[in-house]
């Protein structure tokens, strides 16, 4: 482990605090939702009510009759390709001739006040003629095409290795429900037109993909369309894909006047993709002493009604299904499929989460099946650096899986439970006492690839200006990186300070007119963006180094910077001097290492840019008889190569932590005929303080050599395998017989409760 | 447009509730502020009457409480822990500290909802509902007040005033089941209390049917089997008594839960607070 000493107050390595704490505590941090213009008028959208229809007839005639109301348009006022989406265009603004799922906007209107808005979209008149709704996921390729060229998204053969005859076969079958992102600030933009196009204030993931999906869309060329990144209220993935951004632009052009739209949390809930709901069968196969043979996996992704990421998600959930482990064969099938329902795309751990449940249930079976312990299994199978994933990628860098493992195994546990009703299953409802309780213990593995995959040519791009300002040096760092909440801002600083070793740095706010940041997501934007401003950094070094050597009369090579000034053997000058004669501004480019796709048989290629790793050990405590569930304490170690913000490592672990225990134990989006039963925290639930337990976090620092100060990327691999572990600790607390009917994730105190009865 | 009424009184709530007896009334609002919130409701007119200081109070005569309408849940875990622990458990496990701090029984009464949690412990208790209008006063038995999900007897011109309950004459149980452990709406719930001295008990289910519903054949049955000279309670009687209070019930499946769990649960709630509060009775 490498602790180096940050050189800089508040550089890298140091816990530096966010420039946006003390706001976004205190209540005075503006989020989109609070964006204002004096003169702005209101969108609201028409949403589908029918999982599949033909659209007849749209009609706003008496929505427009309403005195304040301004405009109400339909997929005829798109001016450009009335299609969007990630990874294919097949989504289109507004719906045209069908709707395809509960919620599909097929008109905007805009008004002058919020209420007014939503009572036109009330009024706006769609004549549907319902069609056949396909929601059931295992007869999607049996069906008739929801798309042109059938209900396929992506079918990824992954093959590798001869299946050997094994001492030891275990199967099962595991479903992952639809978890949301539950970010708490739904999505919000404003639309302002301009003299040319139009300015687009909005929360985002990723600024420069919207607007080249929104040039698309208006018909204008991209630098028509400008984004400004406005107060992220988190994202977790539900901002990848466009959502108001459109509808708000059409109305603005339209009416050249600011619109703004903001969603509230039920329209939330249709408002963005959700994390793909998973149906896996698994079969592995291993020696007497544990040794895995084989591991077989069928893997369906319900991908909804449009693509969005479900390509990509197919992608890791097939390169990831066997986890972090080294198995000589196997024989890997994954599918994503168009469905009538919501469309899912991405969401934190993006394919892994729900692999992982699957790969970790039958890792604890392999484990039951064998008589051994289910973490000394796992310590055998282990993948460590030179290892060989399933994709035949050879594991660089460091791969300390069996160390994070025997960390969190190694740890004491917690005390049993005592009487305090707020510690207990059911908090303060008062539902049981400690002597009803049953208490398991529970791992999990996980992996999980760090920036983009597969041939992605993926690039952060980063301004730095050094100058002087009242005698002082000061660093303006300018990206179109999305500060979603993880702290970006802060890092960027950090990296600035380090780099340049002074002590003002301002980040200015993103926008598109910098260059592209990539998206801020898989876990990829300290890597990348990081990445950007290091470079560029060292690029305005290198002027600077110039320059006084110039001044100096002495070579670059001899001087260094350092306490404000440049330094020779002889003479010293002050940065604010040397930037007498003008600033130095330079923009860099960075490209982490390049990838290669998988060949479409077999499956096999190096398609991802590093691996990171995580461990978990849960410890819950269940009532049997009424299936409640109080997880006790989680354990979590994760290697994140270097901290470049200690705290900011920790905030992404409590939160992974927390997110992966709401996905074990109860949060799901419920569905019925396409339609979202449970659009409101009434009845989506969140872990709540009375749910998310102490926390034991370790984390390790292996640099990489292929990253920035040798970071990996550290947003996702704490909520990996959270359920996993938790699932586990559920099933070791009811025993072996009720255990093995739990295979399904959230595991509710219903389904609990169901198991032990059955028993 | 909303119209916004405010009472200074009882008496002036009273007349702008004859004069508006299509108005809603608002207390905590945290029943109301979510159905306009949500655009479920469209009122076009609320009368606020959180600042009827009548109905803020509470007092004890005797064996009985009258609880104002308007006294929050905060000050009821506060304030009557002593004379109603059913009801002051209950309100503990209600919404979070905020929610607490603004939600009162007679919103809770006036929502009717079958997961209303201050609700089983009115009816275990044996409690009756003080309403008023212009017309006069009455007042309705607990029992009777609910006639089916958001449903009761009160009239459009009535308020509820207050609810009387006899102080706890032993001791007072309350057990809620929800998924998550703490802001969750019920799947189920049970409250109980022991008279010893007259060798009575009550009990009463939430979440499990229509409305809260009193357990009257499981009530008789404990009280008939019970040792009440300190004897144990023997396993088939709690059976018995559990299953018994889960027959009381008519449970629905719903996105919350299945009638099956439902019904199972109930079972063990009453096993449970019987038990608990057997232990408490003779450990005392
Ligand atoms: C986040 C959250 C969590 C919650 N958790 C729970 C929970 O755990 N358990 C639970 O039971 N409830 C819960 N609730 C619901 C609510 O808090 C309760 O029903 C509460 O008792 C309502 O009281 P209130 O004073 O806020 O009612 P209001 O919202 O003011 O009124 C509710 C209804 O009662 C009527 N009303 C109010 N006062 C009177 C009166 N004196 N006479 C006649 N009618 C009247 C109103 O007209 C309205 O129809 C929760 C609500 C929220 C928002």
């Amino acid at each position: 482990m490498t602790m180096t000493q940050p050189l800089t107050a508040d550089g890298v390595g140091a816990s530096a605090r966010r420039p946006d704490a003390d706001a976004k505590v205190r209540g005075d941090f503006a989020y989109s939702s609070d964006l204002w213009h004096d003169a702005m008028a209101w969108g609201a959208t028409v949403r589908s009510p029918h999982p599949h229809a033909r659209v007849v007839s749209v009609d706003a005639s008496a929505a427009l009759a309403l005195p304040g109301v301004h405009a109400g348009l339909t997929a005829a006022d798109v001016p450009g390709v009335n299609r969007y989406g990630l990874e294919k265009r097949d989504q289109p603004v507004l719906a045209e001739d069908v709707v395809r799922y509960v919620g599909e906007p097929v008109a905007v209107v805009a008004a002058d006040t919020p209420e007014l808005a939503r009572r036109a979209a009330g009024l706006v008149e769609v004549a549907y003629e319902p069609l056949p709704a396909l929601t059931d996921p295992e007869r999607a390729l049996e069906s008739p095409a929801l798309h042109e060229g059938g209900n396929l998204v992506r079918h990824l053969r992954i093959r590798r290795g001869a299946l050997a005859r094994a001492d030891v076969v275990v199967t099962g079958e595991y479903e992952v429900g639809m978890q949301d992102q539950a970010f708490l600030g739904p999505e919000s933009c404003l639309a302002v037109p301009a003299e040319e196009g139009v300015e687009l204030y909005c929360s985002t993931q990723w600024l420069h993909i919207d607007q080249d999906q929104l040039a698309g869309c208006l018909a204008l060329p991209k630098e028509h369309v400008r984004l400004t990144l406005s107060g992220v209220g988190g994202a977790f993935g539900g901002r990848e894909d466009l959502s108001v951004q459109a509808h708000a632009c059409l109305l603005a052009l339209r009416l050249g006047r600011p619109v703004k739209m903001s969603y509230g949390r039920e329209e939330s809930f249709a408002g963005h993709v959700h994390r793909h709901p998973a149906r896996m069968r698994y079969e592995h196969g291993a020696t007497r002493d544990g040794r895995l043979l084989y591991v077989k996996a069928d893997i369906l992704l319900d991908g909804g009604a449009y693509a969005s990421t479900s390509a990509a998600v197919t992608g890791n959930a097939a390169c990831f299904a066997t986890g972090p482990y080294e198995v000589p064969a196997v024989e890997i099938d994954c599918r994503s499929v168009y469905t009538n329902n919501p469309p899912a795309g991405a969401m934190r751990g993006f394919g892994a989460v729900q692999v992982c449940f699957g790969h970790e249930s039958q890792m604890d079976k392999l484990a039951a099946a064998l008589g051994m312990d289910p973490v000394e299994l796992r310590l055998r199978n282990a993948v460590s650096t030179g290892s060989t994933m399933a994709t035949g990628q050879r594991v660089e860098g460091p791969a300390p899986v069996a160390e994070l493992l025997r960390r969190v195994a190694d740890r004491p546990l917690p005390p049993p439970a005592a009487d305090d009703p707020r510690l207990l299953p059911g908090g303060t409802s008062n539902s049981t006492r400690a002597d009803r309780l049953v208490r398991g213990v529970g791992y999990g593995l996980s992996v999980k690839n760090i920036c983009k995959s597969a041939g992605y040519d993926d690039y952060g791009t980063a301004r730095v200006r050094l100058f002087a300002h009242e005698g002082e040096a000061v660093a303006e760092v300018h990206t179109a990186a999305a500060e979603v909440g993880q702290g970006l801002v802060t890092v960027q600083a950090q990296i600035a300070r380090t780099e340049l070793e002074v002590a003002r740095v301002t980040i200015l706010p993103a926008d598109t007119e910098v260059g592209d940041a990539g998206t801020s997501s898989a876990s990829r934007q300290t890597w990348m963006s990081g990445g950007a401003v290091r470079a560029a950094c060292l690029a305005v070094r290198a002027r600077l180094l110039e320059r006084a050597a110039a001044l100096l009369g002495e070579p670059a090579g001899a001087l260094t910077i350092g306490g404000g000034a440049v330094t020779s053997s002889a003479r010293s000058i002050t940065l604010a001097e040397l930037l007498a004669e003008g600033d130095v501004d330079e923009t860099a480019v960075f490209r982490h290492r390049f990838t290669e796709a998988l060949d479409p048989e077999t499956g096999q290629g190096d398609a991802h840019v590093a691996y990171a790793f995580a461990a978990h050990r849960a410890v819950v405590d269940v009532d049997p008889e009424l299936g409640s569930v109080r997880v006790v304490e989680i354990a979590c170690a994760q290697d994140v190569g270097r901290a470049i913000n200690p705290v900011a490592v920790e905030g992404q672990m409590h939160g992974g932590i927390a997110q992966g225990l709401g996905l074990a134990v109860m949060e799901e989006i419920r569905l019925r005929d396409g339609r979202i039963l449970n659009p409101s925290f009434t009845d989506y639930l969140i872990p709540t303080t009375m749910d998310m337990p102490p926390t034991v976090l370790d984390i390790l620092e292996l640099p990489r050599p292929d990253s920035p100060y040798g970071l990996t990327g550290v947003g996702e691999p704490p909520l990996l395998s959270a359920p996993a572990a938790i699932a586990a600790a559920i099933r070791d607390a009811v025993g072996p017989a009720a255990a093995a009917a739990l295979d399904r994730i959230p595991m509710t105190p219903e389904a609990v409760a169901t198991a032990v009865l059955d028993a | 447009m909303t119209q916004f009424l405010s009472a200074a009184d009882l008496r002036h709530a009273i007349e702008l509730k004859a004069a508006h007896p299509d108005a809603t009334l608002i207390a905590g609002g945290t029943d109301v502020m979510v159905g306009l919130n949500f655009g479920h409701r469209q009122e076009s007119r609320l009368i606020d009457i959180s600042r009827v200081a009548e109905l803020r109070e509470w007092s004890r005569d005797g064996d009985t409480v009258r609880l104002g309408a308007g006294v929050p849940y905060t000050r009821i875990v506060e304030e009557l822990g002593g004379e109603l622990p059913g009801l002051a458990r209950a309100a503990r496990t209600i919404g979070s500290a905020q929610i607490r701090n603004r939600a009162t029984v007679g919103g809770n009464l006036g929502t009717a909802s079958p997961a209303g949690d201050a609700l089983p412990p009115l009816l275990a208790a044996r409690a009756s509902v003080e309403v008023a209008s212009s017309r006069g006063t009455r007042a309705v038995p607990a029992r009777e007040f609910f006639t089916g999900p958001g449903r009761s007897v009160l009239e459009t011109d009535e308020i509820v005033t207050s609810v009387r309950l006899p102080v706890a004459a032993g001791p007072q149980q309350f057990a809620k089941l929800g998924p998550r452990n703490a802001m969750v709406i019920a799947v189920a719930s049970v409250a109980l209390t022991l008279d010893p001295e007259h060798r009575r008990v009550g009990c009463s289910a939430g979440s499990a049917a229509p409305t809260p519903v009193a357990a009257a054949e499981a009530e008789e049955f404990a009280a008939a089997e019970l040792d009440w000279t300190g004897g144990e309670l023997p396993a088939p009687v709690l059976a018995r008594f559990g299953g018994l209070v889960a027959g009381a019930t008519s449970p629905i499946d719903d996105l919350r839960g299945s009638a099956g769990y439902r019904r199972h649960a109930v079972a063990v709630l009453a096993r449970r607070t019987l038990t608990w509060a057997w232990q408490e009775l003779w450990r005392s």
